[in-house]
């Protein structure tokens, strides 16, 4: 996993942005931007060649779910590894996030631990895969 | 309105007979007469007030059957509340956190300052040298054990500063549920609009496409945002934690 690698954090919340950006940082990554919903972040994603997407899923403007399915429809995005954390826990949304291609999905409120592990999983199976 | 209309014959009768006891000048007929146009008159004016009295009774009853009226009463605001008293206990939670952990930096920074300070004296001391040699072997002695006891303390400090940053996951939990509990004072401020509304046109009944929109909109859709969990208020559709999402990804190939 290269520790430079640049994720875009979406969370319409400032303070669960800045939560996961010091987080992810404790974990050795620096290079990490925020916006704070789905809309705010396609741009960036087109043209940012970003290599990691955390986003939430309920937000103003373009939900997580749809920024997902977004990314997934879109040729030059489609491959790029999204992990959703969100509040929301209903098993038809868990349901719903995996038939979309999520690749890791994490509730809140969630550890620094839970974060490392799901991050580490993610770019496990994607280095296997290669 | 065809009984009114007996009474209004009745009456008309009563009046030309009593006109007609005036005439002729029979005093206690002409009495009786008028007192029997009375009585018509009195008994008009309890059934308008029968009337009323039903129509308000109707109304009141049809606003207690009525299910978006009940549900707001029965589930949804004692779900707010519920809602809202994990607010402050979370809240609470984190200020007492956040608290907690500066409590126990601020001392390991006071000690840290201190000894910077000592042995910046001393260190100053042997520069001039001023210093005598067995005080300069107590003083090294002094500087292993502060660089020993400062490297545990810097870690610890960057723990509680750690424990302080995830103390702030309330506020993006917090906020959710205070934006939907908002969404909730609404709907109740726009029904009491209604009932008063109504209340103020008595026997006019609210229109019933907009009744069966509520209800609708009222019933679970499985696709709708549940927000975060508040405990007490699991539901079956609900996973419980992160193990069972865990449980779920890996059920469906993850």
């Amino acid at each position: 996993m290269n520790k430079d690698m640049k994720i875009l954090v979406v969370d319409d919340f400032s303070t669960m942005r800045r939560i996961i950006k010091n987080l992810l940082r404790d974990l050795g990554f620096t290079n990490t931007s925020d916006a704070d919903d789905g809309q705010t972040a396609w741009p960036m994603l087109k043209s940012g060649s970003y290599d990691f997407l955390v986003t939430d899923w309920n937000m103003p403007g373009m939900t997580g779910i749809d920024l997902l399915k977004a990314v997934r429809a879109d040729p030059d995005l489609a491959s790029l590894p999204v992990l959703m954390v969100t509040a929301e826990q209903k098993k038809e949304q868990i349901v719903e996030a995996a038939q979309a291609g999520v690749n890791g999905y994490i509730v809140k409120p969630f550890t620094a631990i839970t974060l490392k592990e799901k991050i580490d999983k993610i770019f496990e199976r994607i280095d296997s895969a290669k | 309105m065809s009984e009114d209309k007996h009474i209004d014959g009745e009456t008309l009768e009563l009046a030309k007979k009593y006109v007609g006891f005036l005439e002729v000048g029979d005093a206690e007929s002409a009495d009786n007469a008028l007192a029997e146009l009375t009585d018509i008159r009195e008994s008009q004016l309890f059934n308008e007030l029968g009337r009323l009295t039903r129509d308000f009774h109707e109304t009141l009853n049809s606003f207690s059957s009525d299910d978006r009226f009940s549900t707001l009463a029965q589930d949804d605001i004692p779900d707010a509340r519920e809602r809202l008293n994990f607010v402050i206990t979370k809240t609470d939670d984190a200020a007492h956190r956040t608290l907690n952990a500066v409590e126990s930096a601020l001392p390991l920074c006071e000690t840290l300052e201190d000894s910077v300070g000592k042995l910046n004296t001393e260190w100053e001391k042997f520069l001039a040298k001023e210093m005598k040699p067995q005080e300069f072997r107590d003083l090294s002695l002094v500087i292993k054990e502060f660089f020993s006891r400062s490297g545990e303390d810097v870690r610890s400090v960057r723990n509680d500063l750690n424990d302080i940053l995830m103390a702030q996951d309330f506020q993006d939990i917090t906020g959710q549920i205070i934006k939907r509990v908002i969404t909730l004072v609404t709907e109740v401020e726009s029904s009491l609009v209604e009932l008063v509304k109504v209340g103020s046109k008595l026997g006019v009944k609210s229109s019933s496409a907009s009744d069966e929109k509520q209800k609708q909109k009222h019933k679970e859709d499985p696709t709708e945002l549940a927000g975060p969990q508040v405990p007490g208020m699991e539901s079956e559709t609900i996973v419980a934690s992160q193990d069972d999402v865990d449980d779920l990804l890996s059920s469906l190939g993850f």
